[in-house]
């Protein structure tokens, strides 16, 4: 048992808080929340430079061969900084897939491209059911020959206005099991049968409306196989869940000690605000919640990066962090009382990123009853 | 990072040597932990100040092997300390953690770290040896009915008289007192000094003459004790460490006491969390499984996830300790959140029971022996014995990330 990360881990999560810390400032995460594209090319080059795109990926299609783990380090740092970028939708999500269910060519082409910072995937999964489960998957794929027509609407897709392709996961058997009828399709993002519209979000993040008219796409674009998409999926859902609880340890860590500092400078009747127990105590609590969310987050990371089972420790990071990072912004705000309610300040960039990330692939309750459902 | 301790074989990291010593100590388990060993130390688990001669017989043996104290740092042999590698250190850890081993903190795993840090060549060499061998045990002698919280305002007077203290005084709630062979007791010896610096720590024959014991029945009904000393004699021997430098001895003791605090209530694995969830999916209410109640489903899967929590606080105590640290703002972490989780288990228990959840143990149609019920009125003082909350959290603030302490 060890809670130190090892010296690669220890650098990398420097060098990114580094990067992050200049290339990143929060002036320019609050710019991009009006920006159309809401992340900078020249920052995603940059990345890209850095490995940092490829690595989870293997060696052979351009990546750095890293762990989970590593991936979970770097992510922390991202949540951190409330960095806007594409890539817990390329990476994440698209990339995942691709790893999981794409066949060799789909990899080699796809996940070189990801790694070079050439493309921007996404996938397109929720619809307004609002719903992760087999049975929510509405938008229907038909065959017509040698091509698929694709009709529905998707809804929440991150990043879907820019994205170069989108997974579309789509119902292309309904007599059937819900999770045994369920297709991806690699689509073009430019296709001009697809009509997506940015929603107005809480953390500003560019979640889309995107409505598939009479899609046609070309049966070769088809990821993981005919009706045969949900189990890969489900499995890239889990890490993408797990991969939100990291930026969610590092946002929590950063308002933890954003707070902290601000009650040893703040003078109220005469002394520190910090030294006044009921604030120590929001303090204490701030920290055991974070440690919590730090240690369940680790964990399962440890167990993904090791090969071990590691569902219900999913579940039950995303339940905890839920809530908990949830409470550690709530109190942060109460801390900081009037300004920390300004727009301008930090704390609502933590507090709106918070909320957004409780709702994400699963809030604590439904994360609990999987939990449940496992005991 | 390594979060192994529940992998189960193989543990690739072990020496050969550290393998060989794993067998050791999972033999040695094997064959104490019996069906009988396991529920007389449940029912300690439930009722920890009412210990049963079989769960005593354990930590005897647990002792005599040296390994009843496995999170606190080992000893040197001439003080009858089982000397052990951080390796072995580590292993004891993982299969105590694994089998859930936990309590046993009266047979001197409070105070041998202290005596080993503080105590005079010859206290070590009389006591530490009777503590590793699980010879003797301690009760605790801090608290008077005037001094809780605020223990330095202890009143309990320790006068020099030749080659003795002449003691005399009350402590309250000093549990173990009524079974334990000896008091680890604070006592003023300079009421001149300010408080803290006029407090001075003995350890005392609980035979000796002029001592009184007095139950107390808490509410759950467990024992603790009143103590009271009249004229009691005790040899400046006896006295750990210096004199007037007692408080900073017992902030140690305080330090390894909350380690053991937020420990895990299991035996065997299994906790009152666990026999909680299989209550719930065998018992029906409303003809209906409890397990498919909604609100039973969230809470006791929080239960599950806070408990989880607990798990990795204690490992990151434990592996603090392996390294050396009394790690005071992590031991109050784990001390707060898992006292406060076992108060949630008995509240949230007793809920899911419904009218069965106010039936006493030795009721008819009591569920699961009335040990939740117990648990709930047990551990409602959990969040000010050991270290008050409202104190911890303060601690934690202020030595954990620094923040200004509140002026006095």
């Amino acid at each position: 048992m060890d809670f130190d990360l090892n010296e690669q881990q220890e650098m990398l999560k420097r060098a990114a808080r580094s990067f992050l810390n200049k290339e990143c400032p929060k002036a320019l995460v609050r710019e991009m929340v009006h920006d159309g594209r809401g992340c900078p090319p020249e920052l995603w080059r940059k990345m890209a430079e850095l490995g940092w795109l490829g690595l989870i990926f293997p060696e052979e299609y351009g990546g750095l061969g890293g762990s989970f783990l590593d991936l979970t380090v770097l992510l922390e740092e991202m949540g951190r900084g409330c960095l806007p970028s594409t890539f817990f939708s390329t990476v994440v999500l698209g990339g995942l897939f691709i790893l999981k269910a794409g066949s060799n060519e789909q990899k080699k082409d796809l996940l070189t491209q990801v790694a070079q910072g050439k493309i921007i995937l996404t996938l397109a999964l929720t619809e307004p059911s609002a719903s992760y489960d087999a049975a929510s998957v509405g938008v229907e794929a038909t065959s017509d020959n040698d091509d698929y027509i694709i009709n529905g609407t998707k809804l929440f897709t991150p990043d879907a206005h820019i994205a170069d392709y989108m997974i579309c996961i789509t119902r292309t058997k309904k007599e059937t099991v819900p999770e045994e009828g369920i297709t991806a399709f690699l689509v073009d993002g430019r296709n001009p049968s697809i009509n997506r519209t940015v929603l107005k979000t809480i953390a500003g993040d560019k979640l889309c409306e995107v409505i598939f008219n009479g899609v046609r796409v070309p049966k070769e674009s088809i990821i993981g196989g005919l009706h045969q998409a949900w189990p890969p999926l489900e499995n890239t859902l889990q890490q993408a869940t797990l991969a939100k609880c990291a930026e969610m340890v590092g946002g929590a860590q950063q308002v933890l000690e954003m707070s902290a500092a601000y009650t040893k400078e703040r003078i109220v009747f005469g002394r520190p605000l910090g030294s006044f127990p009921v604030i120590q105590h929001y303090i204490a609590n701030m920290m055991m919640d974070v440690d919590g969310i730090r240690f369940l987050t680790y964990e399962a990371a440890w167990k993904l990066s090791e090969g071990l089972p590691c569902t219900m420790e999913i579940h039950m990071a995303k339940a905890w962090a839920s809530d908990a990072y949830r409470r550690v912004t709530a109190l942060g705000q109460q801390i900081f009382g009037g300004v920390g309610f300004i727009e301008d300040h930090d704390m609502p960039l933590y507090f709106r990123r918070a909320k957004a990330a409780e709702l994400t692939l699963g809030d604590a309750n439904f994360h609990r009853e999987q939990v449940a459902r496992l005991i | 990072m390594d979060f192994k301790v529940d992998v189960p074989e193989p543990v690739d990291t072990d020496t050969e040597e550290g393998g060989m010593f794993r067998q050791e100590v999972r033999d040695f388990l094997d064959k104490e932990l019996t069906p009988e060993v396991v529920q007389a130390r449940e029912l300690q688990r439930d009722r920890p100040y009412d210990i049963s001669p079989l769960a005593r017989e354990f930590y005897r043996r647990l002792a005599a092997k040296g390994w009843l104290a496995p999170k606190a740092p080992h000893w040197p042999k001439e003080y009858g300390g089982v000397e052990r590698s951080d390796e072995e250190q580590r292993i004891l850890f993982e299969e105590f953690a694994a089998r859930g081993i936990a309590g046993g903190s009266e047979y001197g795993g409070i105070q041998g770290p202290v005596i080993m840090r503080h105590g005079s060549e010859e206290m070590k060499r009389e006591y530490l040896p009777k503590i590793a061998r699980g010879e003797i045990s301690f009760s605790l002698g801090y608290t008077e009915p005037n001094a809780g919280t605020d223990l330095a305002s202890l009143e309990m007077r320790a006068v020099r008289d030749g080659d003795d203290y002449i003691i005399n005084g009350q402590k309250v709630y000093s549990s173990f007192a009524h079974y334990a062979t000896h008091h680890w007791l604070a006592a003023r010896t300079d009421p001149h000094a300010p408080k803290h610096r006029g407090i001075s720590l003995f350890i005392v024959d609980l035979a000796s003459p002029g001592i009184t014991i007095r139950p107390l029945r808490t509410m759950g009904g467990d024992r603790t004790n009143e103590v009271f000393y009249d004229n009691v004699r005790v040899p400046i021997s006896n006295r750990v460490g210096e004199e007037n430098q007692g408080w900073a001895y017992i902030r140690e003791a305080l330090g390894v006491e909350r380690i053991v605090m937020g420990g895990v209530p299991v035996v065997g694995g299994r906790s009152i969390l666990d026999d909680l969830i299989d209550y719930a999916k065998m018992t029906e209410h409303g003809g209906r499984p409890l397990a498919e109640d909604p609100y039973v489903r969230q809470n006791l899967a929080q239960l599950v996830i806070e408990s989880n929590i607990r798990r990795l606080f204690n490992y990151r105590t434990g592996w603090l300790m392996s390294k050396g640290v009394i790690p005071e703002v992590e031991a109050a972490i784990a001390k707060v959140w898992g006292n406060e989780l076992d108060q949630r288990i008995g509240h949230i228990g007793t809920q899911i029971m419904g009218l069965y959840g106010q039936l006493e143990s030795d009721s008819k149609w009591v569920p699961l022996d009335g040990r939740v019920e117990h648990r709930y009125l047990f551990t409602v003082h959990l969040s000010y014995g050991g270290g008050s909350h409202e104190l911890m959290r303060s601690l934690i603030a202020t030595r954990g990330m620094g923040l200004p302490r509140e002026p006095r």
